[in-house]
C-alpha cells in the first residue's frame, strides 16, 4: 500500500528532542489518511516521546509537525481539534461516570451536544459499557477504564487517533473489542497510529510498520518490505524486528 | 542473628521504612537536598528555642507546690496538646487500615499477621511520640536550662501522652469500624480526628469569647469558674501536671499507666487490625451509581465545562471536602466573635478580618493544588483544543468561585455592620485566594488527588510562600480595615513574595 495519491495525515520533518540524552534524533515520518500505522521499537527507543510531541504534550527541540496539513507547532489548538490521544495508563476521573466523562470530553472539544450524545451512546454500547454507564469509574477494572478512555478519544470523531500501548494489561476480550473499534475507525477513513510491544498485533492490524531505535526510524513499510530489508523472507515480524534492531545496535 | 519474621525482625523492617519515609519527608525526595534540609532543621530548632524562651521563660521557676491556677494551666495545655496528638494518631491508624502498599504481601505471607500488625501499631505509637517530643523539646529544654533538671521529667509526660493518644486512637478507630463499617469509617474517622484536633482549641476560644470577649483560649482556663470547679490540688487528676513540674512519683505513675494502656491496646487490637484491613480492602470495589445529570448533553463553553468538572469532582469527594473545609472549622470562633461584637456594638473587625483572610488564602491554596496539580487526566486536558492559558484561567476561576461561595456569607454579615470593613475583607479574601492560586500555578506538579495531604512536602518553597503570602494579605487587610496607610507595607511584601515565587518557579524554567 502506498500513499502517493493519498492525503497526508501526519508529517514529521527533522523532529528532535533531548532530555538527559538524545531521545528523538531528526526524525522524518509520514503517515497517510486512512492508514493503520504501528510504531514498534525497543524500550527507550523514542516512540512515546515522538507521539507526545505530536499531540502537544512535549515541545520538540527542532523540526516541524503537521497534522492534516495544519502546523501543530504554530497552531496547536486547530491541530488538537482533529486529534485524539490515548496513553497506556488510562487517565479518567474516578468520580465521574462514563456518560459524564464523555459529556466532559465533548465539552472540551466543543462538539454539538446532540451529536456528541448520540456518539457517546453508540460508543458506550459498542464497548459494552452500557450496564456501567451511570456508575462512577472509581470501582472499574483496568480494562473498563481503558474502554472509557477509548470512548473519550473517539467521541469527538478525530481524524487522527494516536495510541500509546493501548492493549497493555487488557484481557483477551477487551483487547479484541479495542482492536475492533480501531479497525472500524480505519474503515471509516480515520487514521490510527499505535505503539505496541505486542508485535503480533502490529503484524495483524497495521497497514505499515515503522521500526524506531535510538530515536531514528530504522525501517518502515509493510511486513514484506521489512522482511526484504533484512534479506530474510518467511520470517515473523518478531524475527525481522530483532534482526533490524540488532543491526542498528551493531552499526 | 535475628530470627526471620520475629517481632524484632519485623520491628527492624518497620523502623527502616519509617526512617526512609521521614528522610523523604524532610528532603522532599531529593537526596541532594539533605544538607539544605539539615541546615533548615537547625535554623528551625534555633527559632523554636527562641520562641520557647519568649513564651515559657517566666514559668521556669514555678514550684512543685503550685496553686490550682498553675495546675489548671498546665493540665489545660497538656490536654490541648494531647487532643492534637490523638487527632494525628487517628489519622495514622486510619491510613494504616486503608493503605494497600504492602498489605497484600503481608496478608498472603506465612508470617503471623498479628505480629506484623502489633509492630505496625508500635510504629504508629513511635511516630506519635516522636512528633510530640520534637514539638515539646524546645520548651522543655528552655525550662530545664533556666529552672533546673527537674523539668526534664516533662519528656516522660510527653512520651506518655503519645502512647495514650495512640491507644485511644486505636480504640476509637476500631470502634468506628465495628459500628459504622469499613466503607464509612475512612471518611468519618478523618472528620472525627480533625474535629478532635480542633474541638478543644475552638471550645476554649468560644468560652473566652463569652466570658471575656476575646479569642485567647487561656482566658477560659484561668477563669474564676474553672478554678472553682477544678478538683482538689491533691487529686490524681493533676498527676500529669505534677509530673511536668518534677514530681517523680507522679511521673512514674503516668508513664506506667501509659505503657500499660499501649500494651493492652496492641494486645487486644492486633488481631482485629488484620480483619479490618481486609474489610477495608473491599471498599474500593463497591460501585457507586450516580443520578444522571440529565437526559441530554448540555451546551457549555470549554471554560465552563472545566469549571463544572472541578466543582463536580470536589463535591463528590467527601474526604477532600472534609480536608479542605476543616480549615473553615477554625473560622467558627471568629464568626462567633463577629456575632457577639455585632450584638454589643464593639469594633473587633481588626482582629477578625485577618483571621478570615488568612483562612481564605489557605483554603484557596488547597483547592488550587487540587485543580491544578491534582488533575487526574492531565493528558486529556492538555491535548484538548483549548489554549493553555484558557485552561489555567478556567481552573483559577473554579478556585476563586469556590472561595467566594464559602466566604460570601461572612462578608455579607460583616457588611450589615460596617460596609467599609466588609469591602476590605472581601478584597483581602480575593487577593489572598488569587495569590495562593498563583503560587500553586507556579509550582504545579503532576500528582494524584489522593496525595492531597502530602502536597506540603512536594515543594517547601510553595508551602512557605503560600503561608507568608496569606499572612501578608491578612496584615494588609487588618491595617486597611483600621484605616491605616501602613497597610501598603505588607501589601508590598505580598507582591514581593509573588514576584520571588515567579522568579524561582520551576514552571518558568
Amino acid at each position: 500500500m502506498t500513499g502517493s495519491n493519498r492525503s497526508t495525515a501526519l508529517a514529521l520533518r527533522g523532529v528532535s528532542k533531548s532530555f538527559d540524552r538524545l531521545a528523538v534524533d531528526a526524525l522524518d515520518l509520514t503517515i497517510y489518511g486512512g492508514e493503520f500505522y504501528a510504531l514498534v521499537g525497543p524500550n527507550g527507543a523514542g516512540k512515546t516521546t515522538t507521539l507526545r510531541m505530536v499531540v502537544g504534550l512535549l515541545k520538540p527541540d527542532a523540526g516541524s509537525i503537521h497534522i492534516g496539513g495544519i502546523d501543530a507547532l504554530s497552531d496547536p489548538v486547530a491541530a488538537k481539534q482533529i486529534t485524539a490521544w490515548l496513553s497506556d495508563e488510562p487517565m479518567i476521573y474516578d468520580k465521574l461516570t462514563p456518560y459524564e466523562y464523555l459529556e466532559f470530553v465533548a465539552g472540551l472539544w466543543r462538539i454539538e451536544p446532540a451529536v456528541a450524545q448520540a456518539r457517546a451512546r453508540e460508543l458506550i454500547g459498542w464497548l459494552g459499557l452500557k450496564p456501567h454507564a451511570h456508575e462512577r469509574c472509581e470501582g472499574f477494572s483496568r480494562g473498563m477504564r481503558q474502554k472509557v478512555a477509548l470512548a473519550g478519544a473517539l467521541v469527538h470523531d478525530p481524524k487522527l487517533i494516536i495510541l500509546d500501548e493501548p492493549l497493555t494489561g487488557l484481557d483477551a476480550g477487551t483487547a479484541r473489542q479495542v482492536k475492533d473499534v480501531l479497525r472500524a475507525r480505519v474503515r471509516e477513513g480515520g487514521t490510527v497510529i499505535m505503539t505496541t510491544h505486542i508485535l503480533e498485533v502490529a503484524e495483524r492490524m497495521a497497514d505499515r510498520i515503522g521500526v524506531i531505535a535510538r530515536g531514528r526510524l530504522i525501517a518502515e513499510g509493510t511486513l514484506d518490505d521489512l522482511r526484504r530489508q533484512t534479506g530474510k523472507t518467511a520470517t515473523s515480524l518478531e524475527d525481522t524486528f530483532l534482526t533490524l534492531v540488532a543491526e542498528q545496535a551493531a552499526a | 542473628m535475628i530470627q526471620q519474621a520475629s517481632l524484632t525482625w519485623l520491628a527492624g523492617h518497620e523502623l527502616r521504612l519509617g526512617w526512609r519515609d521521614w528522610v523523604s519527608l524532610i528532603t522532599a525526595g531529593g537526596r541532594t537536598r539533605a544538607r539544605t534540609a539539615f541546615v533548615a532543621l537547625v535554623c528551625i530548632a534555633i527559632f523554636m528555642h527562641v520562641f520557647a524562651y519568649w513564651t515559657v521563660a517566666t514559668f521556669a521557676n514555678a514550684s512543685l507546690t503550685s496553686d490550682a491556677a498553675a495546675l489548671v494551666g498546665i493540665t489545660g495545655t497538656l490536654f490541648l496538646s494531647w487532643s492534637l496528638l490523638l487527632s494525628q494518631a487517628m489519622e495514622s491508624v486510619t491510613r494504616a487500615f486503608y493503605s494497600r502498599s504492602d498489605l497484600d504481601l503481608i496478608l498472603t505471607s506465612p508470617a503471623s499477621a498479628r505480629k506484623v500488625f502489633a509492630v505496625r501499631m508500635g510504629r504508629i505509637a513511635t511516630a506519635a511520640v516522636a512528633i510530640a517530643v520534637l514539638l515539646a523539646a524546645p520548651f522543655i529544654n528552655v525550662l530545664a536550662a533556666l529552672g533546673g533538671g527537674r523539668w526534664l521529667s516533662a519528656y516522660g509526660v510527653v512520651i506518655a501522652m503519645g502512647a495514650v493518644a495512640t491507644s485511644a486512637a486505636l480504640a476509637l478507630t476500631i470502634a468506628l469500624f465495628r459500628t459504622i463499617g469499613a466503607k464509612r469509617t475512612r471518611l468519618i474517622a478523618q472528620i472525627v480526628a480533625a474535629v478532635i484536633g480542633a474541638a478543644f482549641v475552638i471550645g476554649l476560644q468560644i468560652a473566652a469569647i463569652f466570658s471575656a470577649g476575646n479569642l485567647s483560649r487561656y482566658t477560659a482556663l484561668q477563669s474564676d469558674w474553672m478554678l472553682q470547679h477544678a478538683p482538689d490540688t491533691t487529686s490524681a487528676f493533676w498527676w500529669p501536671a505534677r509530673a511536668v513540674l518534677g514530681d517523680y512519683v507522679a511521673l512514674a505513675a503516668v508513664v506506667i499507666f501509659a505503657v500499660a494502656m499501649l500494651g493492652l491496646a496492641i494486645a487486644v487490637f492486633s488481631r482485629r487490625f488484620g480483619e479490618h484491613s481486609i474489610a477495608a480492602a473491599g471498599v474500593s470495589s463497591a460501585a457507586v451509581r450516580q443520578r444522571r445529570w440529565g437526559l441530554a448533553f448540555r451546551r457549555r463553553s470549554s471554560a465552563r465545562t472545566l469549571r463544572q468538572k472541578e466543582w463536580t469532582l470536589l463535591r463528590r469527594d467527601p474526604w477532600l471536602v472534609s480536608q479542605s473545609l476543616m480549615q473553615i472549622l477554625y473560622l467558627l470562633p471568629p464568626a462567633l466573635l463577629l456575632w457577639v461584637t455585632f450584638r454589643s456594638g464593639h469594633d473587633a473587625f481588626v482582629v477578625l478580618i485577618p483571621v478570615i483572610v488568612m483562612a481564605a488564602g489557605q483554603l484557596a491554596g488547597g483547592l488550587a493544588w487540587l485543580t491544578i496539580s491534582g488533575e487526574d487526566a492531565p493528558d486529556l486536558v492538555s491535548t484538548a483544543p483549548i489554549a493553555t492559558n484558557r485552561i489555567f484561567l478556567a481552573k483559577i476561576e473554579a478556585v476563586i468561585g469556590m472561595v467566594a461561595l464559602i466566604f460570601a456569607p461572612l462578608v455579607a454579615f460583616l457588611a450589615f455592620d460596617d460596609l467599609f470593613a466588609a469591602t476590605v475583607c472581601g478584597l483581602g479574601i480575593l487577593s489572598a485566594a488569587a495569590a495562593a492560586t498563583m503560587i500553586q500555578l507556579c509550582f504545579r506538579i503532576q500528582a494524584r488527588r489522593s496525595h492531597f495531604r502530602r502536597r506540603q512536602t512536594s515543594s517547601r518553597i510553595a508551602t512557605f510562600a503560600e503561608a507568608f503570602s496569606s499572612i501578608a494579605w491578612a496584615a494588609t487587610s487588618a491595617l486597611a480595615a483600621a484605616g491605616s496607610w501602613q497597610a501598603i507595607g505588607p501589601a508590598i511584601v505580598a507582591f514581593g513574595i509573588l514576584a520571588s515565587v515567579w522568579l524561582v518557579s520551576p514552571s518558568r524554567r
